[in-house]
C-alpha cells in the first residue's frame, strides 16, 4: 500500500490522460454497426473526463460479444467466465475498495446464468457500474433466444418464433432489496449514455444500466423503429437525473419529469411497454454498501496478525513447558 | 450439598489400579444432552494431564432426530493412551450410553469391542411407557447374552438430588464417574468444567462442578472400575484442536485476509471458527451465493490482491470447477479447501470419504495443471494452509487441499504453532511494472512469471479465460494455445523439482509397501507397526503432494515384492464375479501410481464413512503378505 507521502507525490505528478489512454490499442472485433461500439466510446470518455488512472480501473466482464469490452479498454481487465462477471467484479471490490470496477454484461450473462448472482449483487449494493448490454439476443453464439428476447423472435432454437413473453429486468431490478441505482440508456442517443453512466459512476452503491443494444447481424432491424421513431422513446427527465440537451430536445419531444428518488413511480415506467423510458429510474444514495458493512480495505499488520493468532493458540493451549495451562 | 461432597473425595489407591496402555471411551447419547461435550472434556483433561489422545465426533445426520432412535447417537469417542496417537483405534473398551437406542447403532456398526464394559443410564427400566420398559429390558438381555458387561447406572435419580432438571447436566455427572474410574485429577476436571462452560456465570459452573464431583464420588462406591493409563507430560507447549479449526488457523496465519464459501458439510464449520476469528484480527468471511459465486468471488479478490480461499466440500467442489479452470488458465492464485465427504452427488454429508482425488485433478475441462496436497493430520491441517497460499501466489495457480470429515472434527494435541513472519502473504505489490514487462512473461524453463495487480503502472492488461498469448491478448493459433499450455504445465515440474520425497515408514525394502494420501496416515502407519511388530516385512509411504508427485516413489516401489494403496474410497471388489483385471476400477492413487509407474500397484479400499480403523487395515495388510508368501 502507498504511504500517504507517496500519494501526494504521485499527485503531484499526476499526468492528464488523453482517451488514447483508456484504447488498448486493440481494434474491436465487434460487427458493424453493433451498439458495443458505442457503449465502449461511452465508457472511455467517461474515464477521460474523470480522469481515472488507467492503472487503477478495473473493468469486468463475462461471456459474450458484449464481455468482449475490457479488451479494448487501456485499464486494467478481466474477462471471466459465462454468467460470473458480478461475482467476480464483487471479489475485486472487496479486495481493493480502492479501484473503480465497471461490468459488462450481456443479456444472458447476467439475465439467464448469471441471474442468481445478479440478484444477490443488487442487495449487496457495491459500489460498482454495471452494463448490461441488451441486445435481446444471444449474440456470441450465434442466435439463440435470450431472457429479453420478445415473444415470437425466430432464432436458431426457436425457428418457429420464442415462446415465452421477454423478461423485464428493469421490474425485476425495481423489485429487489437494496436496489439503489436502475437506468435504462439506448446505445443511439451517445449523449443520454453517456449522461447516464456518468451518474451511475459518480452513484455509490450497484449502478444497474441496461442499455438497449444494436445487433444488426442477428436482430438486424429490431430497433428500427425506436431509432426511426423519437416519439416511441419517453426521455426522463429530472435535475437529479439526466436533462436534455437542445439539439436533442428538437428530437425527442416525448419527456417526462420523472423524480428518480420515487420507486413507485419507477415501477410504473418499467411496465410500460408503448415506448421505452431512457434515463435514470431510480437512484437512492442511502442504501448500505456491502464492502463498507464489511469494513474492506482494512489493512492488518503482520503484528496484528501475530496477536491474533497467539491469542486463538491460548485458547487450545493445554500444556506449556512448565505443566497443564489453566486458562 | 451433602457431607459427602463436602470433603474431598478420596482418590483410590493407585495400587488398585490396572495399569493400561490405551483406552477407547465412547460417550452417547440423544443430541442435545450433551455427551460430545462430556466427551471433549474428558479428553481435554486427559490432554492436560499428559496423555496422547484422539477424538472422533458421533454426529447424526439430522438436527434433531427423534429421542431414543438408533440413528440419532450423538456423542463423542475418545482414544487415550499413555503415547502419542495418531487415529481414532479400532472398538471401544468402554461405553457410557444415556439411553440403549443410541447404544444400538454402535453395537451394530461392530463399534464396540467384545466383552466390553457399558455403562448404561437404568432410569428407562421404570420408564412409564411400558414400550420403553420392554425395549430397555430386551436390549440389556441381549448386550447381557452378547457377553457385554452391563453396568447399570442411575445416573439421571443420582442428579436429580442435586439440580431439578438433570437432563442438562448428566452430562458433567458421567464426565466425574469416567474421571474416577481413569483415575484423571479432579482439580483438573473441575478447571475444566469451568473453562467449559466459562461464557455461563458462576452459578452454572458451580452447579456443573457439584455434579462432576457427585459422579466421582458416585463412581467411587458403585463402579469396580479403576484403570492408570501413564501419563507422558510433553515438553514442549501443546494445543488441542481439530482438523477444521486448524484450518482456519492456518488461513489466518499464511495471511490470507478473503475466504468465499457457501454453507456446505462438513466443511462449514471451518468457516465458522475463521468468521469469528476475522471479526476480531480483521479479514472477511462472504457467504456468496453459492459455490460458483463463491468461487469467482475469491478469485476476482485474489486477481485484485492477495491470494483468497474458498472452502467447499464435494458437491460445492463440483460447482467449483468451471472457476478453478479459469484461475488456472487465467494464472490467478487461489486456493480452494475440499473437506471430503461420502459421494457422489449428496452422499453422506456427515460423513468420511477419500472420494475426490480425481476431480482435485482432473475435474475442470481441459488441461488444468493444479496442485493438489491433501494434510496427513491435524497440525498438517495448519501447515498446508500456509504452504498452499505461498504456492498458489509464487506459482500463480490453484491450489487445491483435500482434507476430509475425519480430520474435520477430530481432536489432536500437537505442538503450539510459534508465529513466524515468513508464513504470511507479502503487502499487495503496487511498484510500477519495469517498461517491456508482459503480462506472462513466462519463463522459458519454469514457467513462472511476475503477475501484475491492478494499480500497479505500466501493468495494465486484460486476463482472460480465452486462450491468450503473452501480452494476455486472444489468439486462438495453435502456437499461442501451445505456449501458455506449455508454460502452465511448466509451473508444475518446476514445483516438482522442489519437493522431497516422503520418507518410507518402515525398512527401505521389504514384501508389501503401503501408500496412502491424507487422513488415513495415523491409521495405516500404526497398522503397519503392529504387523513389523509381528516382524512382518511391511513398510509405508504416505503422500501429501499428489500433484505435482514427488519424484522416487518409482524406486521405492521397486524394493518391495507387492505394493498396495490404502484408501477410503471405491474400488471393484476382485471377488465380485465380473471384476476382473482388466475390467477392475482401482482407487484413485493406486490407478494414478498404475499409469505413472507401469507397476502392478494393488489397492484396499473402505467406504463405511468412518476414518479408517488401523485393526482393520492391519488384517487386510496381513491378507496380502499371505498372498506375497
Ligand atoms: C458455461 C457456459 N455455457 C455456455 C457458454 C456459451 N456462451 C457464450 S456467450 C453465450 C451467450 C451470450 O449471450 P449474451 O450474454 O446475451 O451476450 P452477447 O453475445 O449477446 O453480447 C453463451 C451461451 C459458455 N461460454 N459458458
Ligand atoms: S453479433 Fe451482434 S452483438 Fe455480437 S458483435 Fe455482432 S452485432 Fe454486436
Ligand atoms: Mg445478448
Amino acid at each position: 500500500m502507498l504511504t500517504p507521502v507517496v500519494d501526494r507525490l504521485l499527485c503531484m505528478a499526476e499526468p492528464h490522460h488523453d482517451i488514447e489512454d483508456y484504447q488498448s490499442g486493440l481494434v474491436s472485433r465487434w460487427c458493424v454497426g453493433c451498439g458495443d461500439n458505442a457503449i465502449l466510446t461511452a465508457m472511455q470518455r467517461l474515464c477521460r473526463d474523470e480522469q481515472l488512472d488507467p492503472a487503477r480501473t478495473v473493468f469486468v466482464s463475462g461471456i459474450g460479444c458484449s464481455s468482449r469490452l475490457p479488451h479494448y479498454m487501456g485499464t486494467y481487465g478481466f474477462h471471466g467466465l459465462h454468467g460470473r462477471a458480478l461475482p467476480i467484479a464483487e471479489g475485486v471490490k472487496m479486495s481493493r475498495p480502492d479501484l473503480p470496477v465497471f461490468v459488462s454484461t450481456g443479456d444472458g450473462d447476467c439475465l439467464s446464468i448469471g441471474a442468481g448472482h445478479w440478484m444477490h449483487a443488487i442487495r449487496y449494493n457495491m459500489d460498482l457500474t454495471v452494463l448490461m448490454h441488451d441486445n435481446r439476443i444471444y449474440g456470441l453464439t450465434k442466435k439463440q433466444a435470450s431472457p429479453t428476447s420478445p415473444i415470437g423472435t425466430k432464432t436458431n432454437t426457436t425457428p418457429k418464433g420464442s415462446y415465452l413473453e421477454a423478461f423485464d429486468p428493469l421490474s425485476a431490478a425495481l423489485g429487489m432489496t437494496n436496489v439503489s441505482f436502475v437506468a435504462q440508456a439506448v446505445d443511439w442517443i451517445a449523449d443520454v449514455l453517456y449522461q447516464i453512466v456518468s451518474a451511475a459512476y459518480r452513484h455509490k452503491g450497484f449502478s444497474f444500466i441496461r442499455v438497449v443494444q444494436r445487433c444488426p447481424e442477428f436482430m438486424p432491424g429490431a430497433f428500427d423503429a425506436y431509432v426511426q421513431d423519437p416519439q416511441k422513446t419517453v426521455i426522463l427527465q429530472h435535475p437529479k437525473g439526466i436533462a436534455l440537451s437542445p439539439a436533442l430536445a428538437k428530437v425527442y419531444k416525448n419527456v417526462r419529469e420523472h423524480d428518480p428518488s420515487d420507486l413507485a413511480a419507477a415501477r410504473a415506467l418499467a411496465q410500460e411497454r408503448e415506448a421505452i423510458p431512457v434515463g435514470i429510474l431510480y437512484r437512492n444514495d442511502d442504501v448500505p454498501r456491502y464492502e463498507e458493512l464489511r469494513g474492506a480495505g482494512r489493512l492488518r499488520t503482520t503484528d496484528e496478525l501475530r496477536r491474533g493468532l497467539d491469542a486463538e493458540l491460548d485458547r487450545f493451549t493445554i500444556w506449556s513447558d512448565t505443566g497443564p495451562v489453566p486458562q | 450439598m451433602t457431607e459427602m461432597l463436602v470433603r474431598e473425595p478420596r482418590t483410590t489407591p493407585a495400587r488398585e489400579r490396572t495399569l493400561i496402555e490405551e483406552h477407547i471411551v465412547e460417550v452417547l447419547s440423544d443430541s442435545g444432552e450433551g455427551a460430545q461435550r462430556c466427551g471433549q472434556s474428558f479428553a481435554a483433561i486427559a490432554a492436560r494431564s499428559g496423555r496422547g489422545i484422539w477424538t472422533v465426533e458421533i454426529i447424526p445426520a439430522e438436527i434433531q432426530p427423534p429421542a431414543r432412535s438408533v440413528a440419532g447417537a450423538s456423542g463423542n469417542r475418545v482414544r487415550v493412551a499413555g503415547h502419542e496417537i495418531t487415529n481414532g483405534g479400532d472398538e471401544c473398551d468402554l461405553v457410557v450410553a444415556f439411553n440403549e437406542q443410541v447404544l444400538l447403532g454402535r453395537v451394530r456398526a461392530g463399534e464396540l469391542k467384545a466383552g466390553c464394559t457399558i455403562l448404561l443410564e437404568s432410569m428407562w427400566r421404570e420408564d412409564r411407557d411400558p414400550q420403553i420398559q420392554r425395549a430397555y429390558a430386551e436390549t440389556y438381555d441381549r448386550l447381557v447374552a452378547d457377553g457385554y458387561r452391563v453396568i447399570e447406572a442411575p445416573f439421571e435419580r443420582e442428579c436429580r438430588k442435586l439440580v431439578s432438571d438433570p437432563h442438562r447436566g448428566k452430562n458433567m455427572f458421567v464426565l466425574g464417574v469416567l474421571c474416577q474410574i481413569y483415575g484423571l485429577d479432579l482439580g483438573l476436571a473441575r478447571e475444566q468444567v469451568a473453562i467449559t462452560f466459562g461464557k455461563k456465570d458462576r452459578k452454572v459452573i458451580e452447579s456443573n462442578v457439584r455434579l462432576l464431583e457427585a459422579g466421582w464420588a458416585w463412581a467411587d462406591e458403585n463402579v469396580d472400575l479403576r484403570f492408570e493409563i501413564p501419563a507422558r507430560p510433553a515438553t514442549e507447549t501443546r494445543v488441542v484442536i481439530n482438523g477444521n479449526q486448524a484450518i482456519a488457523l492456518g488461513i489466518l496465519a499464511a495471511g490470507i485476509d478473503i475466504c468465499a464459501m457457501y454453507p456446505i458439510t462438513p466443511a462449514t464449520s471451518a468457516s465458522h471458527y475463521l468468521s469469528e476469528i476475522f471479526e476480531k484480527v480483521g479479514g472477511i468471511v462472504h457467504q456468496a451465493e453459492d459455490e460458483i459465486a463463491a468461487v469467482t468471488f475469491a478469485i476476482g479478490a485474489s486477481y485484485a490482491g492477495k491470494c483468497a480461499v474458498t472452502i467447499t466440500s464435494g458437491p460445492g467442489f463440483s460447482l467449483k470447477q468451471e472457476g478453478i479452470g479459469l484461475a488456472v488458465m487465467a494464472e490467478i492464485p487461489l486456493v480452494v479447501v475440499d473437506v471430503q465427504r461420502g459421494g457422489p452427488s449428496t452422499g453422506l454429508p456427515t460423513k468420511a470419504e477419500q472420494g475426490d482425488l480425481l476431480p482435485a485433478m482432473f475435474g475442470a475441462h481441459g488441461d488444468a495443471p493444479k496442485v493438489v496436497i491433501a494434510p496427513s493430520g491435524i497440525e498438517d491441517c495448519f501447515y498446508t494452509m500456509i504452504t498452499a497460499r505461498k504456492i498458489a501466489e509464487t506459482f500463480n495457480t490453484v491450489v487445491v487441499v483435500l482434507s476430509d470429515a475425519s480430520l474435520a472434527t477430530a481432536q489432536q494435541p500437537f505442538r503450539r504453532p510459534a508465529f513466524s513472519e515468513d508464513w504470511v502473504a507479502p503487502p499487495v505489490d503496487q511498484s510500477p511494472v519495469p517498461e517491456g514487462a508482459l503480462p506472462y512473461g513466462w519463463d522459458e524453463t519454469t514457467g513462472l512469471f511476475r503477475r501484475s495487480i491492478p494499480g500497479q503502472p505500466g501493468g495494465m492488461h486484460t486476463v482472460t479465460g480465452i486462450t491468450h498469448d503473452r501480452r494476455s491478448r486472444i489468439g486462438y493459433d495453435p502456437e499461442t494455445h501451445e505456449d501458455g499450455l506449455r508454460h502452465r504445465s511448466l509451473k508444475l515440474a518446476a514445483l516438482q523439482r522442489t519437493l522431497r520425497c516422503p520418507d518410507v515408514f518402515g525398512d527401505a525394502e521389504g514384501d508389501l509397501l503401503v501408500i496412502g494420501w491424507g487422513s488415513t496416515k495415523g491409521a495405516i502407519e500404526e497398522a503397519v507397526a503392529a504387523l513389523r511388530a509381528e516382524g512382518r516385512r511391511v513398510s509405508s509411504l504416505h503422500l501429501r503432494f499428489i500433484q505435482p508427485m514427488p519424484s522416487g516413489i518409482g524406486e521405492i516401489m521397486a524394493r518391495f515384492r507387492k505394493v498396495v494403496t490404502v484408501e477410503a474410497s471405491w474400488s471393484d471388489r476382485v471377488e465380485d464375479a465380473l471384476i476382473d483385471r482388466e475390467n477392475r476400477r482401482y482407487s484413485a492413487l493406486a490407478m494414478l501410481l498404475r499409469s505413472k509407474y507401469l507397476v502392478d500397484v494393488d489397492c484396499w479400499t473402505e467406504t463405511f464413512g468412518r476414518p479408517l480403523k488401523p485393526g482393520i487395515v492391519r488384517a487386510a495388510l496381513a491378507g496380502f503378505l499371505k498372498e506375497v508368501k
